[in-house]
């Protein structure tokens, strides 16, 4: 008998090269991150709440500022458990999500899941897949033609991305219903060379971020929402 | 009660061990369908008790809430599985040791099929063990934390899981030898 090899480390060895090892099914984070809102909302946080608490012992995480918030800290410590990320933390945090979203849709060669510059044929593709039907406009005249649409993730939920294009550079327009929410701080206008303009209207909530000078990008806004209202 | 964290930053922390949730409840229930529903409602215990979570291993933390939800859908469903460790009799499961190594002719013979229907007919309290150790690969400690044991509890488990799943290999390989 092979004395080197005990039936223990044998064993695991076979375990570990046949067992299985499940993934979560496609959905599932999705379904999961749904009941989570709705238990929240149960619990009196508003839908789509833009600022979030985190409680005082992941403070760790965000040691530099807590070491300069120390005051504060420990008056919170003092009076209780949890420590308040402010809203203006969230609209960042955001900001980098989009601009990583913008970077990967570039990145990845999935520009779009539909492309076309013909307007009718975008908006009625996100029929049916997003609760929401963003204003797609074809802004050629004006210097910046539609490329197309996709679907993306983004604020923990699917979102319409449109894509236009200005001379040799890309804008992506994140659009996403937000019921409420109210007054909320204005995100950084520029985030790792990446230029953010952000907006609402109605329910919609609109995030463009492209790599333009900022003027260009104001000029895309202004076009934009000027051409939505005609729809 | 109030959870007082958002659901955004229960997210953040908590769907990375997704899998890890999903794959635990997943061996705990044998089924697809059902480990779905544990980990939902796992995951929606966790949300509402996070406030009283005080440890430093939030991954611990969080498996052990799916642990216990997926022992509470087995005392639902199937009653008859949740057989306490101790009374399972692990000598008269593996049957007379035989002399020869089942581990090397398993290394050569066993496939996957064959593995995973072993793991699976486990009793509950070392299948749990045998899919934390060698398929999640968490530490003793972490085991023990999940499954509410001391660390001696989780070794002496997981070698008599071994001594089972030789036994039952060794059965195997012989009825598909002579079958």
């Amino acid at each position: 008998m092979d004395e080197m090899e005990t039936p223990a480390s044998g064993m695991s060895d076979v375990i570990r090269r046949h067992g299985m090892r499940y993934t979560a099914p496609p959905g599932l984070a999705t379904r999961i991150g749904e009941e989570l809102d709705a238990a929240a909302r149960a619990e009196g946080w508003p839908e789509g709440a833009p600022s979030r608490v985190v409680p005082f012992r992941s403070a760790q995480a965000w040691r530099p500022l807590a070491l300069a918030a120390s005051f504060l800290l420990a008056i919170v410590l003092s009076s209780g458990t949890t420590w308040y990320v402010t809203a203006a933390d969230r609209q960042e945090q955001l900001a980098e999500e989009v601009v990583a979203s913008h970077v990967r849709s570039m990145l990845a060669d999935h520009l779009t899941d539909v492309a076309s510059s013909d307007q009718h044929t975008v908006k009625p593709w996100f029929g049916g897949k997003l609760d929401l039907s963003p204003p797609v406009v074809d802004l050629v005249a004006q210097g910046f033609p539609l490329v197309g649409g996709r679907l993306d993730y983004l604020n923990q939920r699917p979102i319409a991305a449109l894509v236009y294009r200005h001379k040799q550079h890309i804008i992506n327009l994140y659009v996403w219903t937000q019921k409420g929410g109210g007054m909320e701080p204005r995100p950084p206008a520029e985030l790792q060379g990446y230029n953010l303009r952000r907006w609402r209207s109605g329910d919609m909530t609109f995030w463009a971020v492209s790599d333009v000078n900022g003027a260009d990008l104001d000029q895309f806004v202004r076009e934009y929402q000027d051409a939505a209202r005609g729809t | 009660m109030s959870s007082q964290i958002s659901p955004r930053y229960f997210e953040r922390l908590a769907l990375p061990h997704l899998d890890a949730a999903y794959n635990l409840a997943r061996w705990l229930t044998r089924n697809d369908h059902d480990a779905e529903d544990v980990v939902q409602d796992a995951y929606l215990r966790a949300y509402k008790y996070f406030a009283g979570f005080r440890g430093e291993n939030f991954r611990a933390w969080l498996l052990a809430v799916v642990r216990r939800a997926a022992y509470d859908w087995m005392q639902r469903n199937r009653p008859a599985e949740l057989v306490p460790a101790a009374d399972i009799d692990v000598e008269a499961m593996a049957g007379d040791s035989e002399t020869d190594n089942p581990e090397a002719s398993l290394m050569r013979q066993a496939d996957q099929k064959m593995v995973n229907e072993m793991i699976a007919a486990l009793p509950v309290p070392f299948r749990e063990v045998v899919v934390m150790r060698e398929l999640q690969e968490l530490s003793y400690k972490e085991i023990a934390a999940i499954a509410e044991v001391p660390v001696g509890t989780v070794m002496s488990r997981l070698a008599r899981a071994r001594a089972l799943l030789a036994a039952d290999g060794r059965r195997r390989l012989k009825e598909s030898n002579y079958g």
